[in-house]
């Protein structure tokens, strides 16, 4: 999106994963692991913004909140401009928070609802900042100019707003100490098509403005295709394909990306549809128990007895796109 | 004729003065028609369905207009009447499952319930039943399915769970209240197959309530499109997504990026934020954002007019 793009990776994730134990050696089912991300190699590079797209529970949030070290990553490792930072302690992490940001999909439940938001705007300004109080009233005004709030807003609570402004409070408060990279959990998933619009308006104004690199997740694929640069989609925790977002959904390589592309309502203006829909069968399997071999071999309708019990790697087949399918479609 | 609503209106009493809900709604539904309802947040989608349904309990509500259901008034029914009419003819679904379900009983039991409390039937025939529903609505194996308790199963499964409850009335009328915009596209595509098969199956009319265009775009037979309590444009939906008329209509359909071609540098967003409605403007409710606004949406309020394709703007009126 942005032409600064350089080929420097500032992010890079080496065959990383996040377990979780639920459940104790008491309870019915035992302890047992859930295997939320598993094996993700994957590079970010400055100014460009990666998607994340995949069913729910696929992974997409803890991967996000593993990239800016908000999870404990317990496989394989991240770095950060080439340094190693999967477990750097927190006081050690404490110069890079700055650089790096997140934004929820519900802006209400990150906003203390008795704080003016302009005080939750300077708030991050206070605490890692070394700032006056006129510097930070300065740069507070400046904040709001930049997302499209009046001035006067800030002597508003949350409650005041709707969500398409309070969703530009919650990226005034992520952008506040001109972080490097931002991860965007859901940005505008909750939000009306029209506000939406606006907000990825801004999110691509502020990038091109501020050099950022996004991390993007949302459910509605035509706007991660909007806002992305290349697109990983993600089954059960891995990665099965990744590549230029504009490639990726006109020629999908991987079944399931196939499937997931295939099934998003589209406006048709003309009588005779000419999609094709493939209609995935069974549910998302849980991670808990995840199948054999290829883990989507339960759902691919093109499924052979070898991936039942071997696992495809996730290969570039060609510069810049990847796949993990042991037929997929180039 | 399923259904006929006639210049409905909903206001509640707030302490902040009367929200004008619904404003002068009318439309109409026939057997195996599918009608796809879209609009912004609060513009009224939803209370306009519960007004159809009796189902808005607050006292401080206020209705008015026509609702005829097979040609009989529901506007003033008693509500033991309007009860009996919910079970057997119309049936509701909404976007969590959860409201239809309760956590303490398996799904089995709960749809037998329900199949129980309107047909005279033995209990192990109630079950036969439940089997075949739950295979209608794709459960990959139903007899296994029904002895699960709702947090048992995925959110598709659920909604699934739910649309087989709605099924077992043969109802009529389906009223379906963004039943997929808490799911998945692959899971919303199959629930969406469900509805059409639905129509074809049982002739049910359906009204089907989104914000989702591409939804309404693939399911709908004719569409509605609400802004601030009214209808501002209608029509089949070829005319409506070929041919939108409306200023609000063409700016929301612009402002959907696209999923192929040449991406746009910035998407065409509509300025602005809906109005309240607590303080409506005088004239046209979108003047504020109307790009082609001009003296006569000052003070005046354009009306919907005839035909099966309308729009309420004066700029069409004149063309
Ligand atoms: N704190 C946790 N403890 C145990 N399991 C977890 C925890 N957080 C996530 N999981 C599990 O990890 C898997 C991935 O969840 P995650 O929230 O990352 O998915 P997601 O792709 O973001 O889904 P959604 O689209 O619904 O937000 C799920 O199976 C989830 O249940
Ligand atoms: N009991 C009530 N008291 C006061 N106002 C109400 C009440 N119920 C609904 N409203 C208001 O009526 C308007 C229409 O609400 P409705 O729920 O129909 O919108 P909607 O189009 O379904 O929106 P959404 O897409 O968010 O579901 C809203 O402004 C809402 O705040
Ligand atoms: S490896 Fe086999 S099961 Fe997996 S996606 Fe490819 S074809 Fe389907
Ligand atoms: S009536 Fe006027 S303000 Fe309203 S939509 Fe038409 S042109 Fe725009
Ligand atoms: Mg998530
Ligand atoms: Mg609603």
């Amino acid at each position: 999106m942005s032409e600064t793009m350089t080929d420097s990776p500032i992010l890079e994730t080496r065959s990383l994963g996040k377990r979780f134990s639920i459940g104790t050696r008491f309870s019915a089912e035992g302890k047992r692991t859930v295997h939320a991300v598993d094996n993700v190699s994957l590079t970010v590079r400055r100014g460009e913004t990666v998607g994340l797209v995949g069913e729910s529970g696929c992974g997409k949030s803890t991967l996000a909140r593993c990239l800016v070290r908000l999870y404990e990553i317990t496989d394989g490792e991240l770095l950060f401009e080439g340094e190693d930072i999967t477990s750097k302690s927190l006081s050690e992490l404490r110069p890079l928070r700055r650089r790096l940001q997140m934004v929820f999909q519900d802006p209400s439940a990150s906003l203390n609802p008795r704080r003016r938001v302009g005080d939750l705007v300077a708030e991050p300004l206070r605490i890692h900042g070394k700032l006056s109080s006129r510097e930070i009233t300065t740069r507070v005004a400046e904040l709001f100019d930049l997302v499209g709030l009046l001035p006067d807003h800030v002597m508003r609570y949350p409650h005041e707003f709707s969500g398409g402004q309070r969703q530009r409070v919650g990226i005034a408060r992520a952008i506040a100490l001109n972080p490097d990279l931002v991860v965007l959990d859901e940005p505008v998933s909750a939000l009306d098509v029209s506000v939406q619009a606006q907000i990825v308006n801004l999110l691509a104004d502020l990038q091109e403005k501020l050099n950022l690199t996004y991390i993007f997740i949302a459910h509605d694929l035509s706007v991660v295709r909007q806002v992305s640069t290349r697109i990983a989609v993600m089954y059960l925790g891995s990665i099965v394909e990744e590549g230029p977002a504009e490639e990726v959904f006109a020629a999908p390589a991987h079944p399931y990306s196939q499937a997931l592309i295939s099934a998003v309502p589209v406006v048709e203006t003309t009588p005779s549809g000419t999609r094709k829909r493939i209609i995935l069968t069974g549910d998302v399997p849980s991670p808990l128990k995840p199948p054999s071999g290829c883990r989507f071999h339960p759902r691919c309708p093109i499924a052979v007895e070898r991936c039942r019990t071997e696992r495809p790697e996730l290969r570039e087949y060609r510069p810049g796109r990847k796949v993990a399918c042991h037929f997929p479609t180039v | 004729m399923i259904l006929s609503v006639r210049d409905l209106k909903v206001s509640f009493r707030t302490n902040d003065g009367l929200v004008r809900a619904i404003d002068g709604v009318s439309f109409d539904l026939e057997e195996s028609e599918i009608l796809g309802v879209v609009g912004e947040s609060g513009s009224g989608k939803t209370v306009s369905l519960l007004a159809v349904m009796g189902l808005i309990t607050d006292p401080n509500a206020s209705i008015e207009g026509s609702i005829r259901y097979k040609g009989r008034e529901l506007v003033g029914l008693p509500a033991r009447e309007l009860r009996r009419l919910r079970g057997n003819e119309i049936a509701m679904i909404f976007q969590d499952p959860m409201t239809a379900l309760t956590p303490v009983y398996t799904i089995g039991w709960q749809i037998a319930e329900q199949i129980r409390a309107h047909q005279n039937i033995s209990k192990a025939k109630a079950m036969e039943r439940v089997e075949e529903l739950l295979a209608e609505v794709n459960f990959p194996n139903p007899h296994e399915a029904m002895s699960r308790y709702p947090h048992q199963l995925s959110g598709g499964m659920r909604q699934r769970a739910v649309i087989a409850m709605a099924l077992s009335c043969n109802p009529a009328l389906l009223v379906a209240d963004e039943p997929t915009t808490a799911l998945d596209v692959t899971v919303q595509a199959g629930i969406l197959d469900l509805v059409r098969k639905l129509r074809a199956t049982h002739k049910s009319a359906v009204v089907f309530i989104t914000h989702d265009m591409g939804v309404v775009s693939e399911l709908a037979d004719r569409v509605m499109v609400m802004y601030a309590g009214r209808v501002v444009e209608r029509g089949s939906r070829m005319e409506l997504f070929s041919a939108p008329q409306h200023p609000y209509t063409r700016a929301l359909l612009g402002s959907i990026p696209p999923l192929t071609g040449e991406k746009p540098r910035r998407l065409p967003a509509i300025p602005g934020s809906p109005p309240s409605l607590l303080r409506l403007p005088q004239g046209c409710a979108f003047g504020p954002r109307c790009p082609v606004h001009y003296e006569p949406c000052v003070t005046g309020k354009p009306g919907l007019g005839g035909g099966t394709h309308a729009a309420a703007c004066f700029r069409v009126a004149q063309a």
